[in-house]
């Protein structure tokens, strides 16, 4: 075999010729090569969706979990192997909808995890009905008179939590993508990306050329550091939606904080049920 | 001997500071001794109580009768007047005298303030103490691991003064109690957290919820000694399917809650089961459904348990029927799940959790992790297939980056032996049946029969599971003492259902299940296992645990009178 380590896409996928997953994965891929990693070195946790197949498609190590619960199994493994390279992938729906919670509740963690969302503003393996992230007022099988409430907005939301990395892309732009990932990869923490992408076979509106008017590049004199500009551009959406890492910041991350004992992963560590005898003590 | 002693008041008035003191003292004294609480679900006020029985023969349960109530307001004497034995003493708060020969005011409030007023309850235990004409020797030990130096000479001036209140009633309890040298005094949370601990957890996660709060509390004051994480989710969900990752990572992970969240973690405990990733899942029963009662007792999630979300795959329901085996439990739980890469259900019950019993020091060197996963030397590391077909139906398991060039893909969706998903209808088939044959195995190798007390030649049998065992056990010696004959038969493997003993013992008896539950779900389960017809249930559903008396006495009324 001439190199099983290398980071690989598979020929066959589920995925609707045209979909934005196609690039997004691409560029995902490139950017795990580019970074020299090897396929054992990644874990990628995904919940259900088009979006959530990728591990299928990809040759990491994968977790295909539940709907909305693509993020709590990434806690687990962080605890028991930090060594690994992990990314959070899912699509709108079972990152912001089923899965709401644990964004909010993981953005207050601050692990140090990579979370790819595949936001196409629709549910696609059900067959078109409204995301969270969905245009207000668009109508749907469903929402037959248009949706009910208003869309949620990830970049917003996350700078609003004090999320420690995020970023907005778009499969349409190939470098941007490849960019925004490897940065995400490589900062220490949190790293939300909000990828745009079109769903060619139920988003009618939200189309790659409905995306590639609107969306342009944060300029390289934009800081990142800076909390109100960041919020600023997180509230930017419309006629001009910045792509970009709109706000970064390290600070402590969920593993600073455990009581562990030194940088060895916990998978690695040897225990013998008689070191856990000294507790008698404390029942006599 | 059997001495019950109860200490009742309201919530916040410290009465868990005089049941550690007090229970730690007794034992300590060498008195088998069993501690129940019964607690509401609240901070402040209300009617809370706690009963320390002692004996000098082992306890098994709590005893209603009460010799020595220790009133830390007047209510609880309200509460609590009818269950005094004729000879029963009240010790209340109030200036010292002694009322009816049956009251005797212990000036707790009065010595309080003098010194600390927070300190009402040790100048009880002092009290206490010197009514069973016990000295302050061991006291004072207990007093010194209990209080930070700041406190420690206040409440050993509160202890004495307590113990000169008050005059000896009691002279004769020592007289056959020796000292416990070779046990400990400890309540089933712990020792269901230091079973797991003990079988290498190293992921705890779980959200806190009555009466399962307790395990989380135990092992979080662990961390600092052992390389464990107790990480607080955000919800159920989260807690377990955290659990999940610990476990896909290759460390031992395990949650912990009761009915309610057993119910949000359902579909999780399915991913468990077709991702076979070992997990276990403590579920601290309490009444329900919904909220139900959140601090009381119940066995009412068997079958739940047992049904554990939606359509076939194998797990297994383990149910310890004391804090002993809560121990042996938690660590050979961790076991089972790894050896069959299953979820294991672990049902305990607020009466286990929160009671606290003598028992034998736990046997270390009988303990022996099992991991199951794959050495680096294996074969099966090449072109690794998490989901191989094997004869057993156990594959090879590897975590993530142990072998260079391999991955470890698990997937809820069918799978193929590599984990990628797959809808055809052959290998859904095999992947189900590949499955089902890691129970076959189970059965044959590890499921443990139950445990039989009594003697050989019986006309009736008391089934239980779970810590029912306790209370029927000690119903069982009541009964023979009237030449009833009967045994007990007292399971801790419930799912799967171990037949054999039943099946054996059944032919020549009539059947009594014991449950605190409504509708005799063992019964149910006994008959859709073995098509059994168990004769009678003795059910109670108020939340409270059964007593060894009250069981005696409703076997007379309903399975003998009845009969």
């Amino acid at each position: 075999m001439a190199n099983k380590k290398e980071i690989t896409i598979t020929d066959e996928t589920a995925w609707c010729p045209g979909c934005g997953n196609f690039p997004l994965r691409k560029a995902l891929s490139a950017a795990l090569r580019d970074m020299d990693l090897d396929c054992d070195q990644v874990a990628m946790f995904t919940g259900i969706g088009q979006a959530a197949k990728m591990p299928h498609y990809i040759n990491v190590n994968g977790f295909n979990g539940l709907h909305g619960r693509s993020f709590p199994p990434a806690i687990g493994t962080r605890v028991g192997n930090h060594k690994l390279k992990v990314i959070v992938e899912s699509g709108d729906g079972c990152s912001y909808g089923e899965g709401g919670n644990h964004i909010l509740h993981n953005i207050r963690r601050n692990p140090d995890v990579t979370h790819l969302v595949h936001n196409n503003q629709i549910y696609g393996l059900t067959k078109g009905q409204a995301s969270p992230t969905s245009e207000e007022y668009i109508r749907t099988g469903i929402q037959i008179e248009g949706t009910t409430a208003k869309p949620f907005h990830p970049a917003r939301f996350a700078v609003g939590m004090g999320a420690s990395f995020v970023a907005r892309s778009f499969v349409g732009d190939q470098d941007h993508l490849n960019k925004m990932v490897k940065a995400a990869m490589e900062h220490r923490g949190y790293a939300l990306i909000d990828i745009l992408q079109p769903c060619v076979s139920f988003n009618k509106i939200n189309t790659y050329q409905w995306y590639s008017e609107r969306v342009y590049k944060l300029d390289d004199n934009y800081d990142p550091s800076n909390i109100d500009s960041a919020f600023e551009k997180a509230r930017e959406w419309g006629d001009k939606i910045p792509i970009g890492i709109i706000y970064k910041k390290e600070e402590e991350i969920f593993r600073d904080r455990l009581l562990l004992k030194d940088d060895e992963p916990l998978v690695e560590k040897d225990f013998d049920p008689k070191d856990a005898k000294p507790i008698m003590k404390d029942f006599k | 001997m059997d001495f019950n002693i109860l200490i009742g008041g309201e919530a916040g008035q410290g009465l868990k500071t005089i049941d550690d003191i007090l229970g730690k003292i007794l034992f300590r004294e060498g008195f088998n001794i069993f501690s129940s609480k019964d607690f509401m679900s609240r901070i402040r006020g209300g009617h809370n109580f706690m009963q320390l029985r002692i004996s000098d023969e082992e306890l098994y349960g709590p005893e209603n009768d009460i010799d020595l109530l220790i009133a830390l307001n007047s209510e609880t004497v309200e509460i609590h007047r009818d269950q005094l034995k004729d000879d029963g003493i009240v010790l209340i708060d109030g200036e010292s005298e002694i009322i009816d020969g049956r009251t005797i005011l212990v000036p707790a409030s009065v010595i309080a303030n003098d010194i600390n007023p927070k300190g009402v309850n040790t100048v009880f235990v002092g009290a206490v103490l010197k009514a069973m004409n016990l000295d302050l020797e061991i006291a004072k030990e207990v007093l010194k691991e209990h209080f930070e130096e700041d406190l420690l000479e206040d409440n050993i001036k509160l202890l004495e003064r307590g113990y000169n209140s008050v005059e000896s009633i009691y002279d004769n309890l020592e007289q056959n109690v020796t000292e416990k040298d070779d046990e400990i005094f400890i309540d089933g949370n712990s020792a269901l957290g230091w079973g797991a601990l003990s079988g290498g957890l190293r992921f705890y996660s779980a959200y806190p919820m009555s009466p399962s709060t307790g395990i989380m509390k135990f092992l979080a004051g662990q961390q600092k000694d052992y390389d464990l994480v107790v990480e607080q989710a955000e919800d159920e969900l989260a807690a377990l399917n955290m659990a999940l990752g610990g476990s896909y990572s290759g460390i031992r992970s395990m949650s912990g809650t009761s009915g309610g969240g057993l119910a949000l973690m359902n579909e999780t405990i399915g991913l468990a089961g077709i991702t076979e990733t070992p997990v276990v899942v403590a579920d601290v029963q309490r009444p329900g459904p919904a909220t139900g009662l959140p601090t009381r007792t119940g066995q009412g999630d068997l079958l739940f348990a047992i049904n554990s979300a939606q359509d076939d795959f194998p797990l297994m329901v383990i149910a310890p029927r004391d804090q002993e085996d809560l121990f042996y439990t938690g660590f050979r739980a961790l076991n089972l799940a790894d050896k069959y890469q299953i979820p294991v259900i672990i049902l305990s019950d607020q009466f286990n959790a929160d009671s606290s019993k003598n028992v034998k020091e736990f046997d270390f060197e009988s303990l022996t992790i099992e991991r199951n996963i794959i050495s680096n030397d294996d074969q099966n590391a090449d072109d690794y297939k998490r989901y191989k077909f094997t004869e057993d139906g156990i594959s090879p398991r590897a975590y993530p980056g142990q072998f260079k060039g391999e991955t470890v893909l698990v997937d809820s969706d069918e799978h193929d032996e590599k984990g990628h998903i797959v809808e055809d209808a052959e290998t859904r088939t095999k992947m189900v049946d590949k499955r089902a044959r890691k129970i076959d195995k189970l059965i044959d190798e590890d499921l443990q029969e139950p445990n039989y007390y009594g003697d050989e030649n019986i006309d009736y049998l008391l089934l239980t599971w779970g810590s029912s065992y306790g209370p029927a056990r000690e119903a069982v010696q009541l009964l023979k003492e009237d030449d009833i004959k009967v045994g007990l038969l007292s399971f801790n493997d419930v799912w799967p259902l171990p037949k054999n003993k039943l099946k054996e013992l059944a032919e020549d008896a009539e059947l009594v299940t014991v449950e605190l539950n409504s509708t005799a779900q063992f019964k149910s389960l006994i008959a859709s296992e073995t098509l059994i017809d168990v004769e009678n249930s003795i059910l109670k559903y108020d939340g409270r645990p059964f007593t060894g008396k009250e069981i005696y006495q409703r076997f007379l009324d309903e399975v003998i009178d009845n009969g």
